[in-house]
């Protein structure tokens, strides 16, 4: 029901502050409680919001009239931890009393604009994170350098997939068949020697660290319902690779007669 | 018992954890001047772990006190940066979480070798459950914890 509004409405603010941390990937109770404090912070007379993982209500009273206000989305996979620290600065200034809302307003709509990493540098970062990732869990130097390479190819992967939509389910399938293949051929080539090390280093990028987290963190904080989804969600793209690794080493070991790790 | 090599060991294998975590911080577009704190924390917490196995720990019980070093820090730097912790915990976390035992469930799994698939698969799970422990009882302890010497340095300041 939310109406075209006046400009500088403390509900639309507290309401989009609650949706960027959301779409962004902050944990439940952080979102209420900026919400709550905005709308404190500039005397809302009444002000009841409930967030879920995937949705957010609020409800209002400001200047005499009642407001509602749903949103309500797909979880967002992208994670930007630079928004979320900047609307957490944000809400920190506005209950310090530093900020007007319209002031407020800009600042936010600035925030949401903030960009993602520089491609390149995301590609390039993936690719060090494998190969670092492959050492520690035991690979050699070869193993890293190995990883280094599917790395590259794996987060060039993820922005091809993110930019045709593809669901979830099957970016994870995949991507980390995509990175098992791949680790395979260059084996075969004479790069790396540990096939297991070269693929648990890339696969790191996909593994629901993110999801684990911020679910753990909304069951200790009493949202268990939001906690469930991020919990399926993390036990589904686990799931998703354990598939997509295992079907790929399954079928190229059957084509080379177990002659695999 | 620890010898130089073994130490200099531990402190390479945490400065590869450092520039893995940075990597990662970089990936979820976190602000530049959190790198650094992000690293720090990813790379003691592979330290603790890698110090507990040392002492016969089990890989889950390595796995819950390295989560508890780590959920430690970030709500310390957290405060002194303020900044939200979930940023430190999230980065520092990716040593930990079980992608080899992702990896060799699926292995075992899809190689018919039941036995070992469901070892590894419950390994996993108990990983994940060690990690979620250490989170939830680190961040549910009270704020003070985490301020306290901040809170004595002004308090002798003055």
């Amino acid at each position: 029901m939310s109406e075209a509004s006046s400009t500088g409405s403390v509900l639309e603010l507290s309401f989009h502050m609650g949706q960027t941390l959301l779409e962004n990937g902050a944990e439940i109770s952080r979102v209420q409680e900026t919400m709550e404090r905005v709308a404190r912070a500039y005397h809302a007379e009444e002000f009841n919001v409930y967030v879920l993982t995937n949705a957010v209500f609020a409800v209002g009273v400001e200047n005499g009239t009642e407001r509602r206000m749903e949103l309500k989305h797909v979880p967002a996979s992208t994670i930007h931890f630079g928004r979320i620290c900047a609307v957490n600065q944000l809400s920190r200034e506005i209950s310090q009393g530093k900020h007007t809302v319209e002031e407020a307003l800009a600042r936010l709509e600035e925030i949401r604009n903030l960009p993602y990493s520089f491609l390149p540098l995301s590609i390039f970062a993936c690719a060090v994170g494998s190969a670092a990732f492959s050492f520690l869990f035991g690979g050699s130097g070869w193993d890293a350098l190995t990883a280094f390479i599917c790395g590259l190819m794996l987060e060039s992967f993820l922005y091809w997939t993110g930019k045709r939509k593809l669901s979830k389910f099957l970016t994870n399938l995949s991507a980390s068949a995509l990175v098992t293949l791949l680790a395979f051929v260059l084996l075969l080539a004479g790069l790396g020697q540990n096939l297991d090390k070269i693929i648990i280093g890339s696969i790191i990028r996909l593994v629901p660290g993110v999801a684990l987290t911020t679910s753990i963190r909304d069951f200790f904080h009493g949202d268990y319902l939001s906690g469930t989804i991020r919990m399926i969600d993390a036990l589904l793209v686990g799931g998703c690779i354990a598939v997509g690794v295992g079907v790929v080493v399954r079928i190229l070991s059957t084509l080379t007669g177990g002659a695999l790790l | 018992m620890i010898d130089i090599s073994l130490l200099l060991n531990w402190l390479f294998q945490a400065l590869v954890a450092f520039v893995a975590t940075v990597a990662f911080a970089v990936i979820f577009h976190t602000p530049p001047k959190e790198y650094l704190l992000t690293g720090v924390t990813g790379g003691i917490g592979w330290a603790v772990y890698l110090i507990a196995v040392h002492f016969g720990c089990g890989v889950v019980a390595a796995s819950f006190l390295a989560t508890v070093a780590l959920a430690w820090l970030s709500r310390i730097f957290a405060f002194a940066h303020k900044a939200p912790a979930t940023v430190y915990l999230i980065c520092g976390i990716f040593p930990l979480v079980p992608g080899a035992g992702i990896y060799y469930t699926g292995y075992y799994f899809f190689m018919g070798n039941n036995a070992l698939a469901l070892d590894k698969g419950l390994e996993t799970i108990k990983i994940a459950i060690a990690i979620a422990l250490g989170i939830g009882i680190v961040l549910s302890l009270p704020q003070f914890l985490f301020t306290f010497r901040r809170a004595a340095s002004q308090k002798s300041e003055k």
